[in-house]
């Protein structure tokens, strides 16, 4: 009981050190999801809508990447940023960059798939009506992803629950620094594994709100969004 | 505000589709030209909807050929269709009319108004489209294909599902489109509604074309058995 009340108090005081730890968190998770929407969305919108040899690998392997273990896209983005990786010399390993980095590589194929089915389904709907006004390649693409625009919503969140919950990637990339890559999830392994359970406990609770509240946003918008729009 | 390459006259030189085994429609000879409304006529599966669709150049022929103002590759730029189940963009009324605009330069904001006018849906132009009445989104839906300013229009079932005031909403809305020289090729289950809209009407059965003529010696004197079965309202099958 004195966990939860130490825990309660943490979150209550405003302690400095928590709200640095929510806040590159949710930069990192927010920013990825970002990037992986301006790579997702119109790479599963175009897949939606084109036909091509080896098509249906393709969708496959993009929806088994949704469960791509967070620890393995960690490693990948590692040996990529490594010193001597490809990349090294950018000296991007263990800066919140290189978290962001782990985190869109977790977090597109999410969306990608998501958006990939959700236009699929839109353009059988909307494909005469398309064909009889004579729209091109790229308006289909424009007008089914902002004729989906609410679903999507759905797509997003999807990626952000992804992002917000996973330790695995950005622990390895981002290697928990303290006051520099240490987020939530990270610190709530670090406290735990410490025996520091009232932190790690006010952690989890504060992440969870966080999860709620940006869900509830979410809602909101769609809501207000689909009565004005239909 | 004429696009100067006309789609009239449509003409069908034994315009066949197949479809597995099933042929849905059958050598069918047919020119569409400037006039008044043409009715198409017949049983569920005479291939109505698929002539309507061929002769808009959305479905391909598996053998005949179609050609749009003499030439054989047209795209749709003239001419429009409303399907018999409309899709509403996810949009506001008057957005879904500023879509089918497309790129045309016309003062846009006074074309949907009086597209809106036309189809007696001002001041409904703010409303999602998805929320107006059946009546309402069929109209809106014809206000959409016209705003294509189509040289020819292809209505199929245009008042299937709708209640007799909507129907003769819809009926007005053609007349006006029709006067104003718009080619109108339409389907209808309706005789009356045939009678009252028809210039012309064509019956088809199992793909294949019965009769086609004017509406009165269509009605009054059927030449063929079919037709005078049809129309007495006895099953075709």
């Amino acid at each position: 009981m004195t966990g939860e009340t130490s825990a309660l108090q943490l979150v209550l005081t405003g302690d400095p050190g928590l709200y640095a730890i929510v806040g590159l968190s949710l930069l990192v998770s927010l920013s990825a999801v970002l990037c992986a929407a301006l790579i997702g969305v119109p790479f599963g919108a175009l897949l939606a809508l084109t036909r091509f040899p080896g098509r249906a690998g393709v969708i496959v392997v993009l929806n088994a990447l949704m469960g791509l273990p967070p620890v393995v896209a960690g490693l990948a983005i590692y040996l990529l940023l490594s010193r001597s990786g490809p990349l090294g010399s950018l000296g991007l390993l263990f800066t919140p960059q290189a978290m962001i980095i782990a985190q869109t590589l977790l977090v597109t194929p999410i969306i990608a798939a998501l958006t990939r089915q959700t236009v699929e389904d839109l353009w059988a709907e909307y494909r005469d009506e398309l064909a009889a006004l004579d729209v091109g390649p790229i308006g289909r693409v424009a007008t089914l992803v902002w004729d989906a625009r609410f679903s999507l919503v759905t797509a997003l969140l999807a990626g952000f629950g992804r992002a917000a919950a996973e330790v695995g990637a950005i622990i390895i990339v981002g290697g928990n620094i303290d006051g520099f890559t240490r987020t939530m999830t990270t610190a709530i392994a670090l406290e735990t594994s410490k025996g520091d359970l009232p932190l790690a406990i006010g952690l989890g609770l504060v992440l969870i709100a966080i999860i709620i509240l940006i869900n509830a946003l979410a809602w909101g918008a769609r809501r207000a969004g689909e009565r004005y729009a239909g | 505000m004429r696009a100067p390459l006309a789609d009239l006259p449509v003409v069908l030189a034994n315009a066949t589709v197949v479809a597995g085994a099933v042929t849905i429609l059958d050598r069918v000879s047919l020119t569409f030209a400037a006039g008044p409304p043409t009715v198409l006529i017949g049983p569920n599966g005479a291939g109505k909807t698929t002539l309507l669709r061929a002769a808009m150049g959305l479905t391909r022929l598996t053998q005949g050929e179609i050609t749009w103002g003499g030439r054989a590759d047209a795209p749709p730029t003239r001419r429009a269709i409303l399907f018999q189940l409309p899709v509403m963009l996810r949009r506001s009324a008057a957005a879904n009319i500023d879509y089918a605009l497309g790129m045309t330069d016309v003062p846009r904001t006074q074309r949907i108004d009086e597209l809106l006018a036309l189809v007696g849906l001002q001041g409904l132009g703010r409303r999602p489209a998805r929320r107006l009445s059946g009546g309402e989104q069929q109209r809106l839906a014809l206000a959409r294909a016209l705003a294509r300013d189509p040289a020819i229009l292809f209505l199929d079932e245009p008042t299937a599902s709708l209640d007799p005031a909507a129907t003769k909403a819809i009926e007005d809305i053609i007349r006006a489109v029709a006067a104003r020289g718009v080619k109108v090729v339409m389907s209808t289950h309706d005789l009356g509604q045939a009678r009252r809209l028809g210039g012309d009407i064509v019956l088809l059965h199992r793909g294949r074309l019965i009769e086609h003529g004017p509406a009165k010696d269509f009605f009054d004197s059927p030449r063929s058995d079919e037709t005078r079965k049809f129309i007495a309202a006895e099953l075709l099958v």
